[in-house]
């Protein structure tokens, strides 16, 4: 069943390079998102008020002054939420509106409801608010500190860490840290709520879980998920930004209207919308090694600390992704990997592409580089002997064997197709006749688990119509945020029918459609809803194979669908014919369809299980400058080869890859979020917070997709996930900027250098490792 | 006097909306033009992007993109607009969005339609469509999705053979001097009597030059600003005058117009004024407005001290002339009467000898602000530093000249132990602030830092200085 895909007589099939079906929309500005909708008349827009203080009991909430003015329609606060104020995605007591306490600067303790924008904006400036302060916490250590945790703290072990490590004949111990990041989709956060008959209420939310959407809405309602449709056509991105944050909007927007019986918007503008909505965590480690003169590594304790935030979230979910990515592609006989969930006041941190899988790789990463410059070997040397094996040496942390482990064929191969070692002489040459510049190399591999961490989630639907003049309508559960899901799946439902993809109408997606949805979240949106898809399709077509087996007096199974049209022999018909007929012959042209990830399970308490279907695996080799006067870098090239399976569509593929890329170059590079000490954060547009530009991509950025590299367990037509993955790669350039660095301390030093790599971190570490080599010291 | 222009081809007459409304907002709630985005409302992402299109002075046509976040209402009086709506011929696609669709340069598509407006304005100029174009052209958008490498294949694509083009009859639209509401005023008068005049009744009224920077005010903050004078018609502030010793800008010539003689003369400025915001920051910003907004980072006001400029500031009573460096007298304070406006800025050009250099440090390349900038104005001859003049932004309360620094130099042998032993000299000269864009270290250490670069850079010494040169 998930074999076929590969007739290319139709337009659109699976495995071809398929244009993004809203390409067009796009370039000519015809692509509707939620504020881009026709106004319905009455609309009112929301907007929150929200605490200036990082921590403080809520005294008073006045509402009066800003009631009085011009069209303010409301002055909401908690009180008046009918049903629960929780919106908690995993835990409870995550409110909507503050109430007693506002734990962070942004956070929403009021809603104003107002005729325009304007008029709410300058309401909530006069809804008066009494505070009294209270001590923040507001750094990651201080909460570690205190054990100040928004969720039980998981330890992940395996063996006798502490004996292996003191039992190895070396040992090196360090720390590291890596910044948080803001999404900064281009399109911010927006709802839009329609009050219907009977409390119902419709809501367009801009989400990536319009059934969490759903729920939210309800509960803070007080009404049952039947009266709450929620629908998202697409999104403006998303990146993890819109998995959960979405239902705070919407719930705003939904009470709005509730309470005022109109249509409401609530749409965010950027600086709200970074103040007020959380993002990647930031992580502070430690960690300690013991490894033999090879650099093997026998014993290993990590400490992941990062920043909750004021909830916990989805941050229970984050951090074990952590866990189960501390690995990356190495093997860890004695292991304890030890994750806190630090309780601060700041926005609470969410879900963002990668799922902390980054940080965990991130962490083992300097590990590794730390070995090699103990035991002054390439750290390529290093990763070769830890690499997880093929038959022993296999199994992670948490218990799953790896089967399909291609990472050293996969790394080996890159390198010799950029021809690896000649590169690091030309960087060695470079530096040897530069006095300002300096450069830097290095390989980053990726091994990433694809599913849910959580086992149940891992389910999708779908809902497919055929019309009697043969045109298709496609739903699933999964949203559209430009990674070309929608177009993905269609392929996989023009595949089934051998139909062109001109005739099949991607529809939004909506909760009365496809229920109980999970969010398209953790790379898995096509694995998942394509496979419901084809469920859906494939129930239909057998129907109407049946239908055609009658017609043409054959056996069922000598109908072929092929080409648009429906073939018995040399007899044939079109698809089109063929639905009509379906249709005279009451037989239904409709069909669900469902898909759960088999094999997968999951222990929450003891941290083991296999809570992967597969892996995906990736490398990338960059090439970066420093200037050691300013700390300026630049990437001056990366090469990159990436499992996709045998790719639903390379074109998106690519797409994926490079986005990905690039996003995680941002991260780690230009991309800063800096706090006052009074918890305010002062980077909260694109004048202040830095995502990369046009210019800051590699001048020479080489992207491949593994050949021949069908999965080896059966997802849609053998593709892998291809969404989060690539993001890590961009850790090849923070290590070539450590490279660089560590070449100035003559390669046994360890580079002071946290991330992002600014060029104030840059230059500080060029400062500090120069000093250090000219001391003497190590 | 309602404001009349063509929008998409169409004429537009609107009397009645705050002159402080944004053009984007416009455009999508009152004209239903949803196409045209807001990602950012402070003009740094160019979701917004719309172009306008005009007639040079031998009537070629200039099309220029511009944020429509930042614009006011009034401020399109006169021109043609043209947004992503109107680019397409039925359903032919324009080459742009036709390139972007092909190299899959769209994902989410939020961010497209600016693109395609940048890349729009960028295939009408005819420019050859280098790298180095291309960045510079779409630096002022951001994508979060594609990672930007269909979107310059797209304008390799598209762009780079499009023939001069006239912009049509509907052209000849006259700007009117002033568009009212009941408590909002906006004046654009067109000579400099009236705008002195319209000044000093109005001291307490913004001066617009461009609104690159108050744009930010009524966009973002939502001010219903209620008297604005804009100057960018006043015929005597868009001059540009050569001499053999002097280039005087008027002060509501736009970055775009000065470049080319910019480049010419001070090339080293040239390269930093392509860092200033974008093109569309650039389309719109002034020198005048630069200076006249007094930041303290504003990246042309170090430069200009260094190469010893002069502002011409005029008044009903008259001119005077102020040099730069005590036009600025605290942080976002000057010297401007309340009935003075800054009429022109006066360079001297280098004599020979003289080399200008300006560096810039900030987290992104382009289109950031500066943590710290550094100018110099030096002459080498002998192998001694014959004359220098130094200023920096971002490490004071106003740009501002580094005495200490300069008298420590002045004289001395040019050589890399010369500049070494600035250090201390930096250090009484500047005590910077700690903010989100850099520390007090860091600004002290890369201060003098760049007078190694300088030093590297002026030198024989064959040493690459430029990480995006590398």
């Amino acid at each position: 069943m998930t074999g076929g895909g590969d007739t290319v007589d139709i337009r659109g099939a699976a495995h071809a390079k398929v244009k993004h079906d809203s390409a067009v929309r796009h370039v000519t500005g015809k692509a509707i998102y939620i504020d881009d909708m026709p106004n319905v008349p009455g609309t009112l827009e929301a907007l929150f008020v929200t605490s200036p203080h990082a921590h403080a009991r809520i005294i008073s909430i006045d509402g009066a002054r800003a009631l009085a003015m011009a069209g303010v329609h409301a002055v909401l606060t908690a009180e008046d939420i009918p049903g629960h104020n929780d919106i908690a995605p995993v835990f409870s007591e995550e409110p909507v509106l503050a109430s007693g306490t506002a734990e962070y600067v942004g956070h929403p303790v009021a809603l104003v409801v107002a005729e325009t924008y304007d008029m709410a904006f300058a309401a909530a400036k006069a809804v008066r608010v009494a505070y009294e302060p209270l001590e923040p916490v507001l750094s990651i250590q201080e909460a570690l500190a205190n054990k100040h945790y928004t969720f039980p703290e998981q330890i992940m072990e395996r063996g006798d860490p502490d004996g292996a490590i003191e039992g190895a004949v070396n040992r090196v111990s360090g720390r590291v840290s890596c910044g948080g990041q803001d999404h900064f989709y281009l399109e911010g956060q927006v709802a839009l709520a329609l009050p219907g008959e009977d409390n119902d209420m419709l809501v367009y939310s801009s989400t990536q879980h319009p059934s969490e959407v759903q729920h939210g809405v309800a509960h803070v309602l007080g009404i049952a998920s039947n009266q709450v449709t929620v629908e998202v056509r697409r999104m403006g991105g998303g990146f993890g930004g819109k998995e959960s944050q979405p239902t705070i909007i919407a719930a705003a927007a939904a009470l709005a209207a509730h309470k005022t019986g109109r249509p409401a918007k609530y749409r965010m503008r950027r600086d709200d919308d970074m103040v007020v909505t959380g993002k990647r965590h930031d992580f502070d480690f430690t960690y300690e090694v013991g490894f033999d003169h090879d650099g093997r590594i026998e014993g290993i304790d990590v400490v992941m600390a990062m920043r909750s935030g004021n909830v916990a979230d989805l941050s229970s979910g984050v951090l074990a992704r952590a866990l189960c990515h501390g690995d990356n592609c190495y093997y860890l006989p004695a292991v304890r990997f030890q994750g806190y969930p630090c309780k601060t006041n700041t926005v609470s941190n969410t879900a963002f592409r990668g799922f902390r899988g980054p940080q965990g790789m991130f962490v083992i990463e300097v590990v590794l580089e730390h070995i090699a410059r103990e035991l002054g070997k390439p750290v390529e040397d290093i990763r070769s002997v830890n690499y997880y094996g093929t038959d022993d040496r296999n199994t992670t942390p948490y218990g799953q064997t790896i089967k399909d482990n291609i990472i050293a064929e996969l790394t080996e191969s890159l390198k010799n197709a950029i021809d690896y070692d000649r590169r690091v002489g030309e960087v060695e040459r470079f530096n040897a006749h530069q006095t300002s510049l300096k450069k830097g190399i290095a390989l980053m591999p990726v091994k990433f688990g694809v599913s849910f961490n959580t086992p149940l989630l891992n389910q999708a639907g779908a809902l497919v119509h055929v019309f009697t003049d043969g045109s298709v309508h496609l739903n699933h559960g999964g949203t559209e945020m430009g990674q070309g899901l929608f177009t993905k799946v269609a392929q996989v439902v023009a595949t089934v029918f051998q139909i062109d993809i001109d005739n099949i109408k991607i529809s939004s997606t909506r909760t009365d459609k496809v229920p109980n949805t999970s969010a398209t979240a953790a790379s898995s949106g096509s694995d998942l809803n394509g496979m419901a898809a084809l469920n859906a399709a494939e129930t239909i077509k057998d129907r109407m194979a049946g239908v055609a087996a009658d017609h043409f007096e054959v056996a069922a199974n000598e109908i072929e669908f092929r080409q648009n049209r429906v073939y018995a022999g040399n007899e044939s018909l079109s698809f089109a014919a063929l639905a009509q007929m379906t249709w005279a012959a009451r037989e239904s042209l409709s069909s669900t369809g469902y898909y759960k990830t088999p094999e997968i399970n999951w222990d929450a308490k003891t941290l083991t299980g296999n809570p992967f279907y597969y892996f995906t695996y990736g490398a990338c080799v960059s090439e970066v400058v420093i200037d050691t006067l300013t700390g300026e870098s630049r990437v001056l090239r990366a090469d990159i080869l990436q499992d996709c399976g045998k790719s639903l569509n390379p074109s998106v593929d690519y797409g994926q890859i490079e986005g990905a890329f690039v996003q995680g170059m941002g991260w780690l590079t230009s991309e800063e979020l800096v706090w006052d000490d009074g918890g305010r954060l002062l980077t909260h547009g694109p004048s202040t917070y830095k995502i990369p530009g046009s210019r800051d991509v590699p001048p020479e950025l080489n992207i491949h997709i593994l050949e021949d590299a069908p999965n080896r367990v059966p997802t849609i037509f053998r593709s892998k996930a291809v969404g989060e993955p690539p993001l890590m790669l961009a850790l090849a350039v923070y290590l070539a900027i450590r490279d660089a660095v560590g070449r100035l301390g003559g390669g046994r030093l360890m580079p002071v250098l946290n991330a992002p790599a600014t060029p104030e971190a840059i230059l500080t570490a060029v400062d500090d490792i120069r000093r250090r080599a000219e001391a003497g010291a190590k | 006097m309602p404001v009349q222009f063509n929008l998409n081809g169409v004429l537009c007459v609107e009397d009645g909306l705050p002159p402080t409304t944004s053009v984007l907002d416009y455009l999508r709630q009152h004209k239903g033009k949803t196409g045209t985005k807001e990602g950012c409302a402070e003009g740094d992402c160019g979701a917004c992007t719309i172009v306008l299109a005009r007639e040079d002075e031998s009537g070629t046509a200039i099309y220029e993109a511009v944020n429509s976040c930042l614009l006011m209402l009034p401020q399109l009086d006169g021109a043609n607009v043209v947004t992503v709506e109107g680019i397409a011929d039925a359903d032919t696609l324009d080459p742009v969005q036709a390139a972007m669709v092909e190299t899959d340069g769209t994902q989410c598509g939020f961010c497209t339609p600016g693109f395609i407006m940048a890349l729009y304005a960028l295939r009408k100029g005819g420019e050859k469509p280098t790298d180095e174009v291309i960045h510079e052209a779409l630096a002022g958008n951001l994508c979060r999705c594609t990672g930007y490498t269909p979107i310059v294949a797209a304008a390799k694509k598209a762009c780079g053979n499009a023939p001069p083009d006239v912009v049509g009859a509907r052209a000849t639209l006259v700007p009117s001097s002033s568009y009212a509401t009941e408590n909002q005023r906006f004046s654009a008068p067109t000579s400099l009597e009236d705008l002195a005049a319209l000044r000093a009744a109005n001291p307490s009224a913004h001066l617009l030059a461009g609104g690159t920077d108050l744009g930010i005010l009524t966009s973002k903050e939502r001010q219903p600003l209620p008297e604005i004078i804009s100057t960018v018609h006043v015929e005597e502030l868009l001059e540009i005058t050569e001499t053999d010793d002097y280039l005087e800008l008027g002060a509501a010539v736009t970055y775009t117009r000065a470049l080319p003689y910019v480049k010419r003369l001070y090339p080293s400025l040239a390269t930093l004024i392509t860092r200033i915001g974008s093109r569309q920051i650039r389309n719109m910003g002034t020198f005048g407005g630069n200076i006249g907004t007094a930041s303290p980072i504003g990246d042309t006001s170090p430069c200009l001290i260094a190469l010893d400029a002069t502002v011409i500031l005029h008044s009903l009573s008259g001119a005077r002339s102020v040099p730069l460096e005590d036009f600025f007298i605290g942080y976002r304070e000057t010297c401007l009467g309340p009935s003075e406006f800054i009429k022109a800025i006066h360079i001297p050009k280098l004599s020979s000898g003289q080399a200008f250099r300006a560096y810039k440090i900030s987290k992104r390349y382009d289109q950031d602000i500066s943590s710290v900038i550094g100018a110099y104005r030096v002459g080498i001859s002998d192998n001694k530093v014959a004359s220098i003049r130094v200023a920096f932004g971002g490490m004071a309360a106003t740009p501002k000249r580094a005495s200490a620094s300069e008298a420590a130099l002045a004289g001395k042998d040019w050589t890399e132990e010369t500049v070494l032993a600035v250090a201390a000299a930096v250090a009484e000269d500047f005590t910077p602030l700690s903010d989100h864009r850099a520390s007090q270290a860091y600004r002290l250490r890369v201060a003098e830092n760049l007078f190694v670069r300088l030093y590297r850079d002026l030198s024989e010494f064959e040493d690459l200085t430029d990480v995006v040169a590398a």
